[in-house]
Protein backbone atom coordinates (compact mmCIF):
# COMPACT_ATOMS: atom_id res chain seq x y z
CA UNK A 1 0.00 0.00 0.00
CA UNK A 2 2.71 2.29 0.61
CA UNK A 3 4.48 1.44 -2.56
CA UNK A 4 1.38 2.23 -4.18
CA UNK A 5 1.19 5.83 -2.32
CA UNK A 6 4.68 6.79 -3.50
CA UNK A 7 4.92 5.51 -6.94
CA UNK A 8 1.34 7.73 -7.43
CA UNK A 9 3.20 10.44 -6.01
CA UNK A 10 6.37 10.25 -8.10
CA UNK A 11 4.20 9.93 -11.20
CA UNK A 12 2.29 12.80 -10.72
CA UNK A 13 5.85 15.20 -9.89
CA UNK A 14 7.16 14.00 -12.69
CA UNK A 15 6.70 15.08 -16.79
CA UNK A 16 3.19 15.18 -17.23
CA UNK A 17 1.89 14.74 -13.89
CA UNK A 18 -1.10 16.93 -12.23
CA UNK A 19 1.06 18.41 -9.90
CA UNK A 20 2.57 22.02 -11.32
CA UNK A 21 -0.40 22.27 -13.75
CA UNK A 22 -3.04 22.19 -10.46
CA UNK A 23 -0.87 25.04 -9.07
CA UNK A 24 -0.56 26.69 -12.36
CA UNK A 25 -4.36 26.70 -13.38
CA UNK A 26 -5.08 27.74 -9.47
CA UNK A 27 -2.71 30.48 -9.97
CA UNK A 28 -4.31 32.10 -13.05
CA UNK A 29 -7.78 31.69 -12.03
CA UNK A 30 -6.87 33.84 -9.23
CA UNK A 31 -4.58 36.03 -10.68
CA UNK A 32 -7.29 36.88 -13.56
CA UNK A 33 -10.03 38.48 -10.57
CA UNK A 34 -8.23 41.52 -9.75
CA UNK A 35 -7.87 42.43 -13.11
CA UNK A 36 -11.57 41.45 -13.25
CA UNK A 37 -13.14 43.29 -10.82
CA UNK A 38 -11.04 46.27 -10.66
CA UNK A 39 -7.95 47.52 -7.96
CA UNK A 40 -10.85 48.36 -6.00
CA UNK A 41 -8.76 47.00 -2.29
CA UNK A 42 -11.64 46.47 0.18
CA UNK A 43 -13.66 44.88 -2.72
CA UNK A 44 -11.08 42.44 -3.16
CA UNK A 45 -9.91 41.51 0.59
CA UNK A 46 -14.25 41.06 1.02
CA UNK A 47 -14.58 38.29 -2.35
CA UNK A 48 -11.05 37.10 -1.62
CA UNK A 49 -11.41 34.00 0.65
CA UNK A 50 -14.40 32.82 -1.84
CA UNK A 51 -12.36 33.67 -5.29
CA UNK A 52 -9.53 30.93 -3.54
CA UNK A 53 -11.99 28.54 -3.15
CA UNK A 54 -13.10 28.57 -6.05
CA UNK A 55 -10.13 28.57 -7.83
CA UNK A 56 -9.02 25.64 -5.71
CA UNK A 57 -12.13 23.89 -6.14
CA UNK A 58 -11.50 24.12 -10.33
CA UNK A 59 -8.06 23.25 -9.93
CA UNK A 60 -8.56 20.04 -8.00
CA UNK A 61 -11.18 18.99 -10.25
CA UNK A 62 -8.28 19.70 -13.12
CA UNK A 63 -6.92 16.07 -12.69
CA UNK A 64 -9.42 13.74 -11.30
CA UNK A 65 -10.05 12.02 -14.55
CA UNK A 66 -6.73 10.79 -14.56
CA UNK A 67 -7.29 8.74 -11.45
CA UNK A 68 -8.37 5.65 -12.68
CA UNK A 69 -8.09 6.32 -16.78
CA UNK A 70 -4.74 5.87 -16.86
CA UNK A 71 -4.54 2.73 -14.84
CA UNK A 72 -6.88 1.56 -16.96
CA UNK A 73 -4.87 2.85 -20.44
CA UNK A 74 -1.91 0.71 -19.59
CA UNK A 75 -3.97 -2.34 -18.16
CA UNK A 76 -2.35 -1.77 -14.45
CA UNK A 77 -6.20 -1.14 -13.05
CA UNK A 78 -6.44 -5.51 -14.01
CA UNK A 79 -3.79 -6.25 -11.95
CA UNK A 80 -4.96 -3.64 -9.09
CA UNK A 81 -8.74 -5.02 -9.03
CA UNK A 82 -7.27 -8.97 -9.15
CA UNK A 83 -4.84 -8.10 -6.04
CA UNK A 84 -6.05 -9.73 -2.26
CA UNK A 85 -5.90 -6.36 -0.52
CA UNK A 86 -9.48 -4.98 -0.79
CA UNK A 87 -10.22 -2.53 -3.67
CA UNK A 88 -11.37 0.12 -1.22
CA UNK A 89 -7.88 0.16 0.38
CA UNK A 90 -6.34 0.79 -3.16
CA UNK A 91 -8.85 3.49 -3.90
CA UNK A 92 -8.67 5.33 -0.54
CA UNK A 93 -4.53 5.06 -0.90
CA UNK A 94 -4.86 6.24 -4.61
CA UNK A 95 -6.71 8.92 -3.66
CA UNK A 96 -4.63 9.93 -0.45
CA UNK A 97 -1.87 10.11 -2.94
CA UNK A 98 -3.55 12.21 -5.32
CA UNK A 99 -4.32 14.69 -2.67
CA UNK A 100 -0.82 14.71 -1.48
CA UNK A 101 0.12 15.70 -4.99
CA UNK A 102 -2.48 18.18 -6.62
CA UNK A 103 -4.47 19.09 -3.24
CA UNK A 104 -1.47 20.15 -0.93
CA UNK A 105 0.30 21.98 -3.27
CA UNK A 106 -2.94 24.45 -3.51
CA UNK A 107 -3.35 24.54 0.06
CA UNK A 108 0.53 25.81 0.17
CA UNK A 109 0.04 27.96 -2.39
CA UNK A 110 -3.04 29.55 -1.21
CA UNK A 111 -1.30 32.22 1.24
CA UNK A 112 0.94 33.58 -1.87
CA UNK A 113 -2.10 33.98 -3.94
CA UNK A 114 -4.19 35.87 -0.63
CA UNK A 115 -1.48 38.43 -0.90
CA UNK A 116 -3.16 38.89 -4.51
CA UNK A 117 -6.53 39.16 -2.88
CA UNK A 118 -5.16 41.90 -0.41
CA UNK A 119 -6.26 39.26 2.43
CA UNK A 120 -5.17 39.98 6.05
CA UNK A 121 -2.73 37.52 8.27
CA UNK A 122 -6.17 36.04 9.82
CA UNK A 123 -8.16 35.70 6.81
CA UNK A 124 -5.14 33.71 4.77
CA UNK A 125 -4.54 31.85 8.05
CA UNK A 126 -8.56 30.45 7.71
CA UNK A 127 -8.49 30.10 4.24
CA UNK A 128 -5.40 27.39 4.65
CA UNK A 129 -6.91 25.74 7.15
CA UNK A 130 -10.44 25.32 5.50
CA UNK A 131 -8.48 24.57 2.43
CA UNK A 132 -6.68 21.68 4.27
CA UNK A 133 -9.67 20.21 5.83
CA UNK A 134 -11.92 20.51 2.72
CA UNK A 135 -9.87 19.42 -0.22
CA UNK A 136 -9.47 16.40 0.70
CA UNK A 137 -13.48 16.26 0.51
CA UNK A 138 -13.43 17.15 -3.16
CA UNK A 139 -10.48 14.27 -3.89
CA UNK A 140 -12.97 11.28 -2.55
CA UNK A 141 -16.17 12.91 -4.53
CA UNK A 142 -14.13 13.06 -7.51
CA UNK A 143 -12.97 9.25 -7.59
CA UNK A 144 -16.27 8.07 -7.61
CA UNK A 145 -16.46 10.62 -10.57
CA UNK A 146 -13.61 9.36 -12.33
CA UNK A 147 -14.71 5.34 -11.39
CA UNK A 148 -18.00 5.85 -13.21
CA UNK A 149 -15.75 7.40 -16.29
CA UNK A 150 -13.15 5.54 -16.50
CA UNK A 151 -14.03 3.70 -19.70
CA UNK A 152 -15.02 6.78 -21.38
CA UNK A 153 -13.02 8.53 -23.80
CA UNK A 154 -13.14 12.05 -22.98
CA UNK A 155 -14.50 11.58 -19.53
CA UNK A 156 -13.04 14.49 -17.97
CA UNK A 157 -15.65 17.26 -18.30
CA UNK A 158 -18.14 14.23 -17.24
CA UNK A 159 -16.15 13.81 -14.05
CA UNK A 160 -16.53 17.63 -13.99
CA UNK A 161 -20.16 17.42 -14.30
CA UNK A 162 -20.37 14.90 -11.73
CA UNK A 163 -18.57 15.70 -8.95
CA UNK A 164 -19.69 19.57 -8.72
CA UNK A 165 -22.90 19.37 -7.85
CA UNK A 166 -21.66 17.32 -4.58
CA UNK A 167 -18.88 19.61 -4.23
CA UNK A 168 -20.74 22.61 -3.67
CA UNK A 169 -21.21 21.74 -0.02
CA UNK A 170 -17.27 21.36 0.61
CA UNK A 171 -17.52 25.27 -1.14
CA UNK A 172 -20.30 26.36 1.39
CA UNK A 173 -18.83 25.33 4.39
CA UNK A 174 -15.64 26.29 3.94
CA UNK A 175 -16.03 29.49 2.48
CA UNK A 176 -18.52 30.25 5.84
CA UNK A 177 -16.16 28.78 7.83
CA UNK A 178 -13.35 31.72 6.54
CA UNK A 179 -16.19 34.55 7.01
CA UNK A 180 -16.83 33.46 10.28
CA UNK A 181 -13.05 33.56 11.33
CA UNK A 182 -13.25 37.35 9.72
CA UNK A 183 -16.15 38.86 10.75
CA UNK A 184 -17.13 38.94 14.30
CA UNK A 185 -20.03 38.07 15.25
CA UNK A 186 -20.44 34.47 13.59
CA UNK A 187 -18.62 31.55 15.28
CA UNK A 188 -16.03 29.91 13.37
CA UNK A 189 -16.24 26.49 14.79
CA UNK A 190 -19.52 25.38 13.64
CA UNK A 191 -19.21 25.34 9.89
CA UNK A 192 -15.62 24.41 9.97
CA UNK A 193 -16.60 21.08 11.95
CA UNK A 194 -19.62 20.67 9.49
CA UNK A 195 -16.74 20.80 6.73
CA UNK A 196 -14.65 18.42 8.56
CA UNK A 197 -17.13 15.97 9.12
CA UNK A 198 -18.07 16.66 5.18
CA UNK A 199 -14.53 15.38 4.49
CA UNK A 200 -14.82 12.18 6.90
CA UNK A 201 -18.18 11.36 5.70
CA UNK A 202 -16.77 11.31 2.27
CA UNK A 203 -13.49 9.80 3.01
CA UNK A 204 -15.64 6.29 3.68
CA UNK A 205 -18.73 6.83 1.07
CA UNK A 206 -16.16 7.81 -1.21
CA UNK A 207 -14.07 4.58 -1.70
CA UNK A 208 -16.98 2.40 -1.02
CA UNK A 209 -18.64 3.68 -4.39
CA UNK A 210 -15.55 4.03 -6.45
CA UNK A 211 -14.33 0.65 -6.02
CA UNK A 212 -18.21 -0.57 -6.92
CA UNK A 213 -18.00 1.73 -10.08
CA UNK A 214 -14.48 0.18 -11.09
CA UNK A 215 -15.71 -3.73 -10.20
CA UNK A 216 -17.88 -2.89 -12.47
CA UNK A 217 -16.51 -1.45 -15.45
CA UNK A 218 -14.38 -4.34 -16.22
CA UNK A 219 -15.21 -5.31 -19.68
CA UNK B 1 -2.87 -27.92 -5.84
CA UNK B 2 -5.60 -28.27 -8.92
CA UNK B 3 -7.81 -25.57 -10.66
CA UNK B 4 -10.88 -26.82 -11.67
CA UNK B 5 -13.46 -25.00 -13.81
CA UNK B 6 -16.64 -26.13 -14.51
CA UNK B 7 -19.16 -25.51 -17.11
CA UNK B 8 -18.06 -21.89 -17.74
CA UNK B 9 -19.66 -19.49 -20.57
CA UNK B 10 -19.61 -15.96 -21.04
CA UNK B 11 -21.32 -13.24 -22.41
CA UNK B 12 -19.91 -10.71 -25.44
CA UNK B 13 -22.91 -8.19 -26.19
CA UNK B 14 -26.46 -10.37 -26.95
CA UNK B 15 -24.79 -13.96 -27.70
CA UNK B 16 -22.84 -16.44 -25.54
CA UNK B 17 -18.98 -16.60 -26.77
CA UNK B 18 -18.09 -19.40 -25.42
CA UNK B 19 -20.15 -22.18 -23.27
CA UNK B 20 -19.54 -24.99 -21.20
CA UNK B 21 -16.25 -24.66 -20.85
CA UNK B 22 -14.55 -27.73 -18.19
CA UNK B 23 -11.02 -27.90 -17.68
CA UNK B 24 -9.03 -29.38 -14.96
CA UNK B 25 -5.34 -28.58 -14.10
CA UNK B 26 -2.71 -30.12 -11.35
CA UNK B 27 0.50 -28.72 -10.42
CA UNK B 28 3.20 -28.86 -13.31
CA UNK B 29 0.77 -28.56 -15.95
CA UNK B 30 -0.31 -26.60 -18.68
CA UNK B 31 -2.74 -25.63 -20.80
CA UNK B 32 -3.07 -24.07 -24.32
CA UNK B 33 -6.31 -22.45 -25.71
CA UNK B 34 -6.28 -21.88 -29.21
CA UNK B 35 -8.71 -20.66 -32.21
CA UNK B 36 -9.02 -17.94 -34.34
CA UNK B 37 -9.54 -14.17 -33.63
CA UNK B 38 -12.60 -13.50 -32.14
CA UNK B 39 -13.18 -17.44 -30.80
CA UNK B 40 -12.88 -15.82 -27.15
CA UNK B 41 -9.76 -16.52 -25.79
CA UNK B 42 -9.22 -13.27 -24.19
CA UNK B 43 -12.38 -13.53 -23.01
CA UNK B 44 -11.73 -16.89 -21.51
CA UNK B 45 -8.61 -15.39 -19.90
CA UNK B 46 -10.28 -12.70 -18.31
CA UNK B 47 -13.02 -14.55 -16.76
CA UNK B 48 -10.06 -16.76 -14.82
CA UNK B 49 -8.65 -13.70 -13.83
CA UNK B 50 -11.88 -12.73 -12.50
CA UNK B 51 -12.03 -9.76 -14.47
CA UNK B 52 -14.87 -10.44 -16.41
CA UNK B 53 -18.33 -12.03 -14.77
CA UNK B 54 -18.76 -15.53 -15.88
CA UNK B 55 -22.63 -16.41 -17.19
CA UNK B 56 -22.20 -19.64 -15.51
CA UNK B 57 -20.49 -22.12 -14.02
CA UNK B 58 -17.46 -22.00 -11.85
CA UNK B 59 -13.86 -21.77 -11.18
CA UNK B 60 -12.62 -23.31 -7.63
CA UNK B 61 -9.10 -24.02 -6.63
CA UNK B 62 -8.86 -27.35 -5.01
CA UNK B 63 -6.17 -28.01 -1.92
CA UNK B 64 -4.98 -24.94 -2.80
CA UNK B 65 -4.18 -22.21 0.87
CA UNK B 66 -7.80 -21.73 3.01
CA UNK B 67 -7.83 -17.73 3.40
CA UNK B 68 -7.73 -17.76 -0.84
CA UNK B 69 -10.96 -16.18 -1.60
CA UNK B 70 -11.20 -16.46 -5.30
CA UNK B 71 -8.26 -18.04 -7.43
CA UNK B 72 -7.54 -15.23 -9.18
CA UNK B 73 -5.96 -14.27 -5.73
CA UNK B 74 -3.54 -16.67 -6.83
CA UNK B 75 -2.64 -15.69 -10.15
CA UNK B 76 -0.97 -13.51 -12.42
CA UNK B 77 -2.22 -12.31 -15.69
CA UNK B 78 -0.54 -10.53 -18.36
CA UNK B 79 -3.01 -9.23 -20.68
CA UNK B 80 -2.15 -7.67 -24.29
CA UNK B 81 -1.01 -4.24 -22.29
CA UNK B 82 2.16 -4.57 -19.86
CA UNK B 83 0.61 -2.33 -16.97
CA UNK B 84 3.95 -0.83 -16.69
CA UNK B 85 3.95 3.23 -16.53
CA UNK B 86 6.27 4.88 -19.35
CA UNK B 87 7.19 8.01 -16.84
CA UNK B 88 8.65 5.62 -14.36
CA UNK B 89 11.92 3.38 -14.88
CA UNK B 90 11.92 -0.24 -15.18
CA UNK B 91 13.50 -0.89 -11.66
CA UNK B 92 10.93 1.71 -9.84
CA UNK B 93 8.07 -0.38 -11.92
CA UNK B 94 8.99 -4.07 -10.96
CA UNK B 95 10.05 -3.12 -7.14
CA UNK B 96 6.28 -1.71 -7.20
CA UNK B 97 4.78 -4.63 -8.78
CA UNK B 98 6.73 -6.51 -6.18
CA UNK B 99 5.65 -5.00 -3.39
CA UNK B 100 2.37 -4.14 -4.04
CA UNK B 101 1.55 -7.64 -5.02
CA UNK B 102 3.45 -9.34 -2.35
CA UNK B 103 4.00 -13.16 -2.44
CA UNK B 104 1.06 -16.02 -2.85
CA UNK B 105 1.89 -18.55 0.26
CA UNK B 106 4.10 -21.17 -0.92
CA UNK B 107 6.61 -19.49 -2.70
CA UNK B 108 8.74 -16.44 -3.31
CA UNK B 109 9.69 -13.39 -6.14
CA UNK B 110 12.82 -13.01 -7.08
CA UNK B 111 14.70 -9.94 -7.09
CA UNK B 112 14.33 -7.28 -9.32
CA UNK B 113 17.44 -6.89 -10.92
CA UNK B 114 17.41 -11.06 -10.74
CA UNK B 115 14.17 -11.01 -12.44
CA UNK B 116 15.45 -8.70 -15.23
CA UNK B 117 18.14 -10.73 -15.88
CA UNK B 118 16.45 -13.62 -15.97
CA UNK B 119 14.84 -12.06 -19.30
CA UNK B 120 18.07 -11.09 -20.70
CA UNK B 121 17.45 -7.61 -19.94
CA UNK B 122 19.90 -6.38 -17.23
CA UNK B 123 21.62 -3.73 -17.95
CA UNK B 124 18.68 -0.90 -18.78
CA UNK B 125 16.70 -1.59 -16.05
CA UNK B 126 17.67 2.26 -14.72
CA UNK B 127 16.22 3.38 -18.04
CA UNK B 128 12.62 4.50 -18.00
CA UNK B 129 10.13 2.05 -19.22
CA UNK B 130 8.75 4.10 -22.18
CA UNK B 131 12.19 4.45 -23.69
CA UNK B 132 11.94 0.64 -24.31
CA UNK B 133 11.22 -1.36 -27.76
CA UNK B 134 7.83 -2.89 -28.00
CA UNK B 135 9.85 -6.15 -27.17
CA UNK B 136 12.37 -5.12 -24.41
CA UNK B 137 8.74 -3.92 -22.79
CA UNK B 138 6.85 -7.09 -23.17
CA UNK B 139 10.17 -9.17 -21.73
CA UNK B 140 10.11 -6.53 -19.07
CA UNK B 141 6.41 -7.41 -18.72
CA UNK B 142 7.79 -10.83 -17.91
CA UNK B 143 10.26 -10.32 -15.49
CA UNK B 144 7.17 -9.02 -13.61
CA UNK B 145 5.79 -12.56 -13.72
CA UNK B 146 8.87 -13.27 -11.50
CA UNK B 147 9.10 -10.68 -9.26
CA UNK B 148 5.97 -11.15 -7.35
CA UNK B 149 5.28 -15.11 -6.49
CA UNK B 150 1.66 -16.39 -8.20
CA UNK B 151 1.33 -20.54 -8.66
CA UNK B 152 -0.81 -19.64 -11.33
CA UNK B 153 0.13 -17.39 -14.56
CA UNK B 154 -2.80 -16.49 -17.22
CA UNK B 155 -0.83 -15.26 -20.60
CA UNK B 156 -2.85 -13.65 -23.06
CA UNK B 157 -0.46 -13.79 -26.51
CA UNK B 158 2.73 -13.62 -24.36
CA UNK B 159 5.08 -13.97 -27.52
CA UNK B 160 3.75 -11.38 -29.29
CA UNK B 161 6.43 -9.08 -30.13
CA UNK B 162 9.21 -11.13 -29.36
CA UNK B 163 12.03 -12.22 -31.34
CA UNK B 164 13.24 -16.24 -31.67
CA UNK B 165 15.45 -15.97 -28.77
CA UNK B 166 13.12 -14.58 -26.74
CA UNK B 167 10.65 -16.96 -27.82
CA UNK B 168 13.14 -19.72 -27.00
CA UNK B 169 13.85 -17.36 -23.24
CA UNK B 170 10.22 -17.93 -22.34
CA UNK B 171 9.71 -21.11 -22.72
CA UNK B 172 12.78 -21.77 -20.53
CA UNK B 173 10.83 -19.49 -17.87
CA UNK B 174 7.65 -21.40 -18.31
CA UNK B 175 9.09 -24.43 -18.22
CA UNK B 176 11.17 -23.74 -14.98
CA UNK B 177 7.53 -21.92 -13.61
CA UNK B 178 6.06 -25.62 -14.40
CA UNK B 179 8.63 -27.35 -12.78
CA UNK B 180 8.25 -25.73 -9.70
CA UNK B 181 4.56 -27.00 -9.36
CA UNK B 182 2.84 -23.98 -10.91
CA UNK B 183 0.28 -24.22 -13.51
CA UNK B 184 -0.39 -22.11 -16.62
CA UNK B 185 -3.16 -20.91 -18.92
CA UNK B 186 -2.02 -19.40 -22.30
CA UNK B 187 -3.91 -18.09 -25.35
CA UNK B 188 -1.61 -18.22 -28.18
CA UNK B 189 -1.45 -18.73 -32.00
CA UNK B 190 2.35 -19.52 -31.62
CA UNK B 191 3.58 -22.84 -30.33
CA UNK B 192 5.03 -21.93 -27.08
CA UNK B 193 7.67 -24.82 -27.47
CA UNK B 194 6.91 -26.76 -24.30
CA UNK B 195 6.65 -30.11 -24.13
CA UNK B 196 3.35 -32.03 -22.82
CA UNK B 197 0.49 -29.45 -22.59
CA UNK B 198 -3.72 -29.85 -22.20
CA UNK B 199 -4.83 -27.92 -25.24
CA UNK B 200 -8.17 -26.38 -25.56
CA UNK B 201 -9.80 -25.12 -28.79
CA UNK B 202 -11.94 -22.24 -28.90
CA UNK B 203 -14.24 -22.03 -31.87
CA UNK B 204 -16.43 -18.69 -31.07
CA UNK B 205 -20.08 -17.70 -31.08
CA UNK B 206 -22.40 -19.98 -30.12
CA UNK B 207 -25.96 -19.28 -30.67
Amino acid sequence: MIALFFRDLKLSVRAGGGTMIGVLFFMTVVAVVPFGVGPDLNLLSRIGPAMLWIGALLASLLGLDRLFQAEREDGSLDLLLMQETPLLMTVFVKCAAHWAATGLPLVIASPLLGLFMNMNELAIGATMLTLLAGTPAITFIGAVGAAVAVALPRGGLLVSILVLPLAIPVLIFGVSAVYAAIEDPAPFLPPFMILMAITLFFAVIGPVAAAAALRHSAD
Amino acid sequence: MRLLAEGLSARRGEDLIFNDISFALGAGEALVVTGPNGSGKSTLLRVLAGLLRAESGRLRIEGGPAEIAHPYELSHYLGHRNAMKQELTVRENLSFWQRFMGDSPGGSGIDVAAAAEAVGLAGITHLPFGYLSAGQQRRMAMAKLLAAYRPIWLLDEPTAALDAGADKLFAALVTAHLERGGILIAATHQPLGLGSTQSLQMKGFTH
